[in-house]
């Protein structure tokens, strides 16, 4: 098989935006499908709305693109009903974070084995470019046009308070780090999220006079670095990457797999 | 036969809910604690697992019918069960439902709104928005009971509509009906109707379309995880499922959603009738306030006062051609309804002399009485105070 296998392929060239990351994103998740050898017929993909929530029409899965922030709990009751999907949900910072944030804590708490993948733009892309939870203070935007002063969530503290098994966090700068990354959350037992910076330069971009794709890349590439980096002593503002947490713990459909063992036997 | 065999038990409106599920084959349930249909949850997360169904309690109502949705097209008969407020919640959700056809049942045990409103208390505030709730041009079926064999029976037959349209039911009770206790039978397995889930008879590796109707005008399913891939979207959609922005498809899309249901009006009706093969006065009434309804009318009868009932159990699609037939030859229609009229505005839309429908009604969170009933229709009759 191989990654054109993967994909509907009459749907490229794809919608998103010339140097947007979320190709990016798309064409490493393929090929670590390949690499890993997963059977298309045992994925299945749930998106929400918005930019990201789009990838769900390219890939040649068991596909169900469905309401603003509300893929994971779509998500839960397709994984609860079929045990065996490998469940991938693609999401964008406003909804997994704003709208989809209920949502997202308690699938954390739950640790059902779902792949959370967030492709932080820090942008709401699709609309235009409002800011998003994950914008932060001092950011420009539509909405912000005299700068945000809205505080950000972080992904990994916020997903690792609620309890997700799998906490990680890369760039679109670093493929190979998304690779190695998304083949450990996707293998996983239990809920992973994989925080993915990506550049909009349209909207995040142009409006915050960073620059075009070429610029945000270097940006990712200069003010990221790996977990506990000496960098971090000069500089604490740097972002780390890498996983933060990769524990086994109890998965939420097989505990339920035993609530019905027992369900039946005490009849 | 001892009462055990027969299956005969003692049971409150929820539980006759939950039977009729379970008799229907439901397989998931996702919900959230709400008053007054809570026991619908509890007892479904005890039932589930005994039958290898899956039961969660979601993080909010939004999440439950999201849920729903996902289970539904994973090839479960799936269902949720709320109140008011928590039927505001799932509207989105009901509305995905409808765009993207699938399958699952809705229970809306009616408390008094808006908002937090009364919620041990009856009413029926909820009828138009079961019907105009979500967002857009659409249409629904709505069903509802009156006593608890029936709401056993209309349980089911929700699931067989949803199944059979692949849309949403909505099952509209009310806190009198979800909480009263009768006598409910419940059949063998077998005796009473049940559909099953249409699967698509396309070949592996052959292209399933989701969205392609049979000669009948049914859509075949196929499951998530199953032997074909397929999307589906919120968005309008062609028969691959895939977002679309033609004008024709988008016409053609809307018009189906829309005609499988309002066009089969007539054959999603649900109703019973007392005396009114005679009757120069016609109630029309539904769910607990039918009860008091059904009692005014026998009373009449006694005293020789020809007054008859129709009980509506379909709301949605209004059945319109049943209510003028029914009520063609009446001299006055009372319509008995705990909200402002609901039901009498579409009453009124269909009969020949609307001037002649009159609303019996009670909004103070208590059941509407026989006496309130008697009341009005002797002064509209001319019968004094």
């Amino acid at each position: 098989m191989s990654v054109q296998d993967l994909i509907r392929q009459r749907f490229f060239p794809h919608l998103w935006c010339p140097g947007c990351g979320h190709g990016i994103v798309l064409n490493n998740l393929l090929r670590v499908i390949d690499a890993e050898g997963y059977d298309p017929y045992s994925l299945c993909m749930v998106s929400g709305i918005g930019c990201s929530s789009r990838v769900s029409g390219y890939v040649n899965f068991h596909t169900m693109h469905t309401m603003h922030g509300r893929a994971l709990a779509c998500a839960t009751g397709i994984k609860l009903t079929k045990p065996h999907l490998k469940v991938l949900v693609p999401m964008g910072d406003g909804d997994a974070m704003a709208i989809g944030g209920n949502h997202f804590i308690h699938a954390c708490r739950r640790n059902i084995d779902l792949t959370a993948i967030v492709l932080n733009n820090r942008i709401y892309g699709m609309t235009g470019g409002q800011y998003s939870p994950l914008s932060g203070p001092g950011v420009l935007a539509t909405t912000a046009p005299y700068s945000s002063i809205d505080n950000m969530f972080d992904t990994v503290k916020l997903a690792s308070g609620a309890g997700a098994s799998f906490v990680a966090r890369t760039t679109a700068f670093h493929v190979r780090e998304i690779q190695s990354i998304l083949k450990k959350a996707i293998a996983h037992k239990g809920f992973s999220v994989v925080e993915i910076l990506v550049g909009c330069p349209t909207y995040f971009g142009r409006k915050n006079k960073l620059g075009g794709q070429v610029e945000l890349m270097e940006h990712y590439r200069d003010s990221t670095v790996p977990i506990g980096s000496k960098k971090l002593e000069e500089n604490p503002h740097l972002i780390q990457r890498g996983i933060f947490v990769e524990e086994e713990r109890a998965e939420y459909c097989a505990e339920y797999a035993r609530i019905i063992e027992r369900a039946v036997k005490e009849q | 036969m001892s009462k055990k065999e027969r299956n005969i038990s003692f049971v409150q409106g929820n539980e006759a809910c939950v039977r009729g599920a379970l008799y229907a084959g439901v397989k998931f349930f996702a919900g959230y604690p709400i008053t007054p249909s809570t026991e619908i949850a509890e007892q479904l997360a005890r039932e589930l697992p005994r039958i290898g169904g899956s039961f969660i309690q979601m993080e909010d109502e939004i999440a439950s019918m999201c849920a729903v949705c996902g289970a539904s097209l994973a090839g479960s008969k799936a269902m949720t069960a709320t109140s008011g407020p928590g039927f505001s919640l799932k509207q989105e959700a009901i509305g995905y439902a409808v765009m993207a056809e699938i399958p699952c049942v809705v229970v809306n045990v009616q408390r008094a709104g808006p908002s937090t409103g009364l919620p041990t208390k009856a009413a029926q505030g909820d009828v138009n928005q079961a019907r105009w709730g979500t967002h857009g041009d659409h249409s629904i079926i709505a069903m509802t009971a009156s006593g608890i064999q029936d709401v056993f029976n209309v349980t089911i037959e929700a699931f067989n509509f949803a199944e059979t349209y692949r849309t949403p039911v909505i099952l509209l009770f009310d806190e009198v009906v979800g909480h009263m206790r009768e006598k409910l039978v419940i059949p063998p397995q077998g005796e009473l109707p049940v559909v099953e889930r249409l699967k698509t008879s396309v070949k592996v590796g052959v292209n399933y379309h989701p969205y392609l109707p049979r000669e009948d005008g049914r859509l075949p399913m196929s499951d998530y995880g199953g032997e074909h891939r397929f999307h589906v979207t919120g968005l309008y959609h062609n028969i691959w499922g895939f977002p679309t922005e033609n004008p024709d498809e988008s016409h053609r899309l809307l018009r189906h959603l829309v005609d499988k249901l309002e066009n089969r009006a007539h054959l999603l009706a649900r109703w019973k009738e007392h005396h009114l093969e005679d009757a120069e006065s016609v109630l029309i009434s539904y769910g607990s306030s039918a009860r008091s309804a059904l009692h005014h009318v026998e009373g009449c009868r006694a005293k020789g006062h020809r007054h008859g009932l129709l009980e509506l159990q379909t709301l949605w699609p209004f059945p319109k051609q049943l209510v003028r037939e029914k009520t063609a030859r009446a001299r006055h229609v009372f319509v008995v309804e705990m909200n402002m009229g609901q039901i009498t505005s579409q009453v009124k839309a269909v009969v020949d002399d609307p001037d002649n429908v009159f609303l019996i009604n009670r909004l103070d969170g208590s059941l509407v009485t026989p006496s309130d009933i008697e009341s009005i229709i002797r002064v509209v009759e001319g019968r004094g105070v």
